[in-house]
């Protein structure tokens, strides 16, 4: 059951997910912004739309299951569980810290419910997804598997043996969606290492491609559902973002992959985010 | 007295294990990676063909998928060369199934140098270090066909993480019997002696217990320890043997440096520190040849254990003879 289908009610949850990861991130003096923000749509849209789950109940059994291969987005992937009700948003301010929950990437063992899977070595979720969502199908279960990656991640050549089995064992279960955003770590993945063509490459192997405006909410709810009614086989979403999306002054900006917003900044951003909703 | 039954490769004991853990318990999966026939899943597959998942040669996948499999409720095993679950696949190996303390069961076939005429490439010599410095792993290195396959059904029944499993390609002495209780994490007293004792693991076990009946003939009383379980490992039995007999010789077919003999060091070094000499690969790889050439060659005989035993008790002898 969706959350709800209100495209306003929804932006306003990706407000207030970006605004935390903003004040989060300033809290903990590391980690990564910029993809955390660009992901903000995508992951209001899962978790207040398109995921079959429970907040309350994180093992209930008919659940979709959510695999974040890129775990260095952990701050947009915690917001959404807070506000989406596994946990009391207030968490938040704890994360990469001592003791914490909020590991710097998700890690099941500190107790944090609604996390699928410990994971953040880049290339290894898509082959989780595979052996899970292959899992699913043996035993005739109705959920379906959502992996979310990265576009510098395709580099891993690890994702191109998983994607050869989705394909292979027909896991009409499975959508991936791949946060393209044109940049990484060091800069352009152009300038890094090229990764396109990569509608050509996954329908090479087998994926029925389909890509949509990351940030357009409407865009992304059908684009998820036109996924889930294809039944032939995997598939892929490419959704389009802007890494750092909603503070105009970053916004594509690959220097901030990496970094968070210093304490000083953390007003300036805000008021950023409220003027660009 | 263990006798020689048969000469049976240690993989078909991995191949019964797990076709007999595949009727007990229906959430056992398998997972091959095209060498299904020469690490003995076929035996499975062939039994289960809805439960056995073909992944080709793609190593990083196959223990990714496990893990999601594990996910999914499932038990799957995962089995290729050890020395492609072991180092191929370690960073899956590490985060998706030890971080997560899946209960995935990895099979490492091909262990040792007795691989024999294809070489280093394929010689697993290094796969208990590896695997034994992973949180959350159980390591199992059983010492023949017969207990290979209760370690393969121990895995299941008695370890709830991941597990890996070690076992080698050639035909060797398969001398326990069923009656012999697997307990993981428990080392197996042998041979009784008070002069020396040999500890060793997988098919070096027989290679000391030969090693142990030549030398009563020099009245040498040597004591013969299987650790099947390099980790957890059974302390208790390895500070007991070095306090009664003083003196240790390990025993393995892998690299001195990081297996059985580095964890008994470690175990020692801690609560009783007495001389170890370590019986393996000394920091080389192997080469073709056959397996018993090999075994000649690289020092992993009977013969050459008893020599070390032999040198390491006249030293003590000569330690005790008063000046």
């Amino acid at each position: 059951m969706p959350l709800t289908n209100d495209i306003q009610e929804l932006k306003k949850f990706s407000l207030e997910i970006r605004k935390d990861v903003v004040r989060n991130l300033a809290e903990a003096g590391s980690g990564h912004l910029g993809g955390s923000l660009g992901l903000a749509d995508i992951f209001t849209c899962l978790y207040f739309n398109i995921l079959n789950h429970k907040p309350d109940m994180p093992d209930w059994d008919h659940r979709d299951r959510l695999i974040l291969s890129i775990g260095h987005v952990a701050p947009v992937f915690y917001a959404a569980l807070a506000h989406s009700g596994y946990f009391n948003p207030k968490e938040l301010m704890t994360l990469r810290k001592l003791g914490s929950r909020l590991q710097g990437h998700p890690g099941k063992e500190h107790g944090l419910p609604g996390i699928e899977l410990s994971a953040g070595s880049l290339g290894q979720g898509l082959s989780v997804a595979v052996g899970l969502a292959l899992a699913g199908k043996m035993d005739k279960k109705t959920w379906n598997v959502f992996s979310i990656h990265g576009d510098g991640e395709l580099q891993e050549g690890a994702i191109w043996e998983a994607a050869m089995s989705a394909s292979h064992h027909q896991l009409n279960n499975l959508v991936a969606l791949v946060d393209r955003n044109y940049v990484q770590i060091d800069g352009k993945n152009s300038d890094v290492m090229e990764i396109e063509p990569l509608k050509d490459k996954f329908e090479s192997f087998g994926w029925k491609v389909l890509s949509c405006n990351g940030h357009h909410h409407k865009e992304i709810i059908d684009t998820y559902k036109k996924a889930i009614d294809w039944k032939k086989g995997p598939v892929v979403i490419m959704a389009k973002t802007h890494m750092g999306k909603g503070v105009k002054s970053i916004e594509d900006d690959y220097r901030w992959h990496g970094k968070p917003p210093k304490p000083e900044q953390v007003d300036a951003f805000i008021k950023e985010l409220e003027q660009n909703q | 007295m263990f006798t020689l039954k048969q000469l049976k490769p240690t993989r078909f004991g991995f191949g019964e294990g797990l076709k007999s853990l595949g009727e007990k318990y229906p959430n056992v999966v398998a997972l091959g990676a095209d060498i299904t026939s020469s690490v003995s899943v076929n035996f499975f597959k062939e039994a289960f063909p809805n439960r056995f998942f073909s992944f080709g040669i793609a190593e990083q996948n196959i223990m990714g998928a496990a893990a999601g499999f594990a996910l999914g409720g499932k038990i799957p095993f995962a089995t290729t060369y050890g020395v492609f679950s072991a180092l191929r696949a370690t960073d899956q190996v590490r985060i998706s199934i030890c971080y997560n303390n899946l209960p995935v069961k990895i099979g490492g076939a091909h262990a040792g140098i007795s691989v024999g005429p294809d070489g280093a490439t394929h010689q697993a010599l290094e796969d208990i270090a590896i695997m034994r410095v992973l949180p959350n792993m159980t390591v199992l290195s059983p010492c023949d066909a017969t207990q290979t396959k209760l370690a393969t059904i121990a895995s299941v029944e008695q370890v709830n993480g991941p597990a890996y499993i070690r076992f080698g390609r050639e035909a060797v002495p398969d001398f326990t019997t069923e009656d012999l209780p697997f307990e993981v994490g428990k080392g197996q007293l042998l041979k009784e002696g008070k002069d020396v004792t040999i500890i060793a693991t997988g098919h070096l076990v027989w290679e000391a217990l030969q090693a142990a009946y030549q030398l009563e003939k020099q009245n040498i009383d040597v004591r013969v320890i299987n650790i099947h379980t390099i980790k957890p490992i059974d302390e208790d039995i390895i500070i007991k043997a070095s306090k009664e007999t003083g003196l240790i010789v390990t025993a393995e077919e892998h690299q001195i440096y990081g297996g059985l003999g580095s964890a008994v060091a470690e175990v020692l070094v801690k609560e009783n520190p007495v001389k170890i000499k370590m019986i393996g690969m000394n920091d080389q790889f192997g080469e073709s040849g056959k397996p018993e050439e090999l075994m000649q060659k690289y020092g992993l005989t009977s013969g050459h254990i008893a020599e070390k035993v032999i040198e390491m008790n006249k030293q003590k002898q000569n330690n005790e003879r008063p000046d």
